[in-house]
């Protein structure tokens, strides 16, 4: 089940496997690292060795994620024997070595090669969205420019591509370490990005140099995070959104996503990992906002109807009979993955979920229900949703998500352009007091919390499907079901389902067997073992677009890595252990809607409207 | 491109991929095919390229940008290149140059109205011991002249 190696087979010889004896002979060889003597594994690259080492090597176009490229030369480092610099990043010691890491050649040609990237790179740091946070503009202050030694470029030589909702791209700034290009291939299988042309005439671009738009870009972001100067970056509404907080007819509504806060600590300094909910909710009602409500709130609420569509569709299959029923259901919360499926395998949509991704249930929720409750006309209302994602952009401009009579939601915001309105704001996120979310839809699940990790959505609806069928909850310890937790890229389990209720007698003894996967290269997987039959049985798959669901989206702070993900994912679990409602169907806000709004009950008339949505047979050719 | 040429390209694009195979390496080929056939690799034909290889349309479309022979855009169904490397530049290309420019009415990296030529700079042919030379298609020339060349454009269909 476990991906095979994506790597190019060019490069697969570099990759060692792990021995069994990490002593034997053979399995380690002796280098001189910096004159110090020392015994190594056979088969790590020198980088590697550099790191457990504590040796800083400059990286530009490495990145843990991705396969080794080995072309900005950053790396380099001298080997004795070689005629070269030899790049370490991409040189397995296989035999005896001597290697200098500073030696006066390498740092000078460092410098070189800093210089030169410079010469091309148009623009001045402080009139960039990655200034302080860019790996070039550290790697010249590492390097001492202190002048352009291979002169600089002043005109700028591409236009800037804003055409996507999500991303744009200034290839001005690119420095053509294709990371990129990795990403968007290697990482998440779509391939919108390649490098074009040769030589000096290279620049990274789309099929035909055609606008992002207009290709089968996903907007999941992944490129953003991962570039190392600042030219991917997400499309920002601050400006606008600061606007309508100024006007004084505007309500201003944000709701935020359960991901931003476990990671935008990071942004003010703060170590991965540190849940920031209490003082970003104060931040952003100092910002001006007027309510700052939870998206866990409509991640309940999208529990509601996805398990009660996936009961209906189980109904249909064993009861009725109906070939028509699509099984398993895959989610559709992950804007980046609805793409997907819609570009890459539009003849199988049927099996996607029909309920709107949370963020689009809220702002339905907002312009209609919210809006008669507290009496403001839906016009006035602004519907702002804080994201971890680049794909929520795309999302909420989708024509189709208009079902309140209004632009459901009006901005997507990154939590990196939070960050950003926020400093502006002259908060300092750490150093606030902790506030609690607005009412009414201040009470939300844990459930909805953990919607931000991989496995969430399926823990969640795991935890209100099985208790709706059965009336007892889950069977796993303090309601945490392990199996759908971790970095595993595909991960299947299953619940047997035992003393069903009278209502739900159908389902008595059968086996719900589900599957999780993140990343779309995962997803893709998942589609071929869909397409070969291999899922027949299978009841519920959950996918989301980014590695490590929404905690590594294409909004949340750079850098990233599997650490930092799981360091997020652990601050998410850890805040959800402490929450006294865990269940979506125990939200007391959950039962007050269904109540008060939606009083035909999850999947009725209403709902329908309001919380369900279709989908587009995109196709993945591009005219 | 109306939908019965897509359909040509397609069976013509199904055809190679038999011949060659699925692997990656069939890439170069199969592109080198269809430029021979139709002069030019559009749109369409890169996608189905890619879709039959199990790759990206945006790898074809990078394999094809990379390499000066094979092209992206429509252009004539002859291609004349002339050598503007130093030794046959010294040996007269430039007169050359000038000679075909005029009788076929169009600049460099053009192509005539009625379609039939493309007129290309190419960089050394490695003939410089039998200089100037231009290559007409996969055809080359040695020791041209004025007179010559025009007679071979003449010849061109």
């Amino acid at each position: 089940m476990e991906k095979e190696l994506r790597s190019p087979v060019s490069q697969r010889p570099l990759i060692v496997k792990d021995g069994k004896s990490k002593t034997g002979i053979g399995a380690t060889v002796s280098i001189e690292l910096n004159g110090e003597k020392m015994q190594v594994q056979l088969g790590k690259t020198i980088l590697e060795i550099c790191k457990e080492n504590k040796i800083h090597i400059p990286t530009l176009c490495y990145h843990e994620d991705l396969c080794i490229a080995g072309n900005c030369r950053m790396c380099l480092v001298e080997v004795e024997g070689m005629r070269t610099l030899q790049a370490s990043c991409a040189f397995p010691v296989t035999s005896p070595v001597k290697i200098k890491t500073f030696s006066d050649k390498v740092r000078k040609a460092r410098k070189h090669i800093v210089d030169l990237m410079l010469s091309e790179h148009y623009g001045e740091c402080y009139s960039c969205v990655r200034n302080n946070n860019c790996e070039l503009q550290t790697l010249a202050k590492e390097y001492g420019v202190d002048s352009y030694e291979f002169g600089h470029i002043c005109e700028p030589r591409f236009e800037i591509d804003s055409s996507s909702h999500a991303v744009v791209r200034d290839m001005d700034k690119c420095i053509l370490c294709r990371r990129c290009v990795r990403t968007c291939i290697d990482l998440q299988e779509v391939g919108v990005l390649e490098a074009i042309n040769r030589g000096y005439d290279t620049k990274i671009s789309t099929f035909m140099d055609k606008p992002l738009a207009d290709v089968i870009c996903i907007n999941c972001g992944q490129c953003i995070n991962r570039c190392p100067t600042g030219a991917l970056h997400a499309n920002d509404p601050s400006d606008e959104i600061w606007k309508a907080i100024e006007d004084p007819k505007k309500h201003v509504v944000l709701q935020t996503a359960p991901s931003p806060r476990a990671a935008i600590g990071e942004e003010f300094g703060l170590p991965a990992g540190i849940s920031m909910t209490g003082q970003l909710n104060t931040a952003i009602k100092r910002m001006g906002f007027d309510r700052v409500f939870d998206t866990n709130f409509t991640a309940d609420l999208t529990i509601m109807e996805e398990g009660t569509e996936l009961l209906s569709r189980l109904r249909k299959a064993i009861v009725d009979k109906d070939s028509s029923v699509m099984l398993p259901q895959f989610t559709s919360c992950s804007p980046g993955w609805v793409k997907f499926i819609e570009h890459f395998y539009p003849e199988y949509l049927d099996y996607l979920s029909t309920a709107k991704s949370p963020q689009q249930m809220f702002g339905s929720v907002i312009k209609t229900f919210y809006a008669k409750e507290e009496g403001i006309d839906p016009k006035d209302i602004v519907t702002v949703a804080l994201m971890p994602c680049a794909a929520k952009k795309f999302e909420c401009n989708r024509p189709e998500m208009d079902s309140s009579g209004f632009k459901d939601v009006d901005y997507g915001l990154t939590t990196r352009e939070m960050a950003k309105m926020i400093r502006e704001a002259g908060l300092r996120l750490p150093e606030l007091p902790k506030t609690n979310f607005d009412e009414p839809f201040g009470d939300a699940s844990g459930a909805g919390l953990i919607f931000g990790a991989t496995g969430g959505v399926m823990e969640a609806a795991l935890r209100t499907v099985y208790e709706l069928v059965t009336g007892r909850p889950v069977p796993f310890k303090n309601l945490n079901i392990d199996v759908c937790r971790g970095m595993k890229g595909i991960k299947e389990a299953s619940v047997k389902l035992e003393n069903c209720k009278e209502e739900f007698g159908f389902l008595e003894g059968v086996e719900l067997k589900f599957i999780v996967a993140h990343g779309t290269a995962n997803a893709k997987h998942v589609m071929e073992m869909l397409i070969k039959g291999e899922l027949a049985g299978y009841h519920f798959v959950e996918i989301m677009a980014c590695p490590g669901g929404c905690i590594g989206g294409g909004g949340q702070p750079i850098p990233t890595s599997e650490l930092i993900r799981k360091l997020r994912v652990k601050a998410i679990y850890e805040e959800e252990a402490s929450m006294p409602v865990r269940k979506s169907h125990e939200n007391p806000r959950i039962k007050y809607i269904y109540e008060k709004f939606l009083t035909d009950g999850p999947g009725g008339k209403l709902s329908h409207k309001l919380l369900h949505t279709k989908y587009l047979k995109r196709g993945k050719y591009i005219n | 491109m109306n939908d019965s040429e897509k359909n040509i390209r397609n069976e013509f694009i199904q055809t190679l991929v038999q011949r060659f195979g699925k692997e990656r390496t069939a890439l170069l080929p199969v592109l080198q095919e269809i430029q021979k056939k139709f002069f030019y690799i559009d749109e369409h034909s890169q996608q189905e390229v890619a879709r039959l290889l199990n790759i990206h349309p945006v790898e074809v479309n990078s394999v094809i940008s990379f390499y000066a022979f094979l092209y992206d855009k429509p252009r004539g169904r002859n291609t004349v290149r002339v050598c503007k490397n130093i030794i046959c530049n010294y040996h007269g290309s430039l007169e050359i140059a000038k000679a075909l420019s005029t009788e076929l009415g169009i600049g460099f990296n053009e192509t005539t109205k009625d379609g039939k030529v493309t007129l290309e700079y190419a960089n050394c042919f490695g003939m410089c011991d039998k200089s100037p030379s231009i290559l007409v298609n996969d055809q080359i020339h040695e020791r041209v002249n004025k007179e010559s060349v025009l007679n071979l454009i003449r010849d061109l269909k």
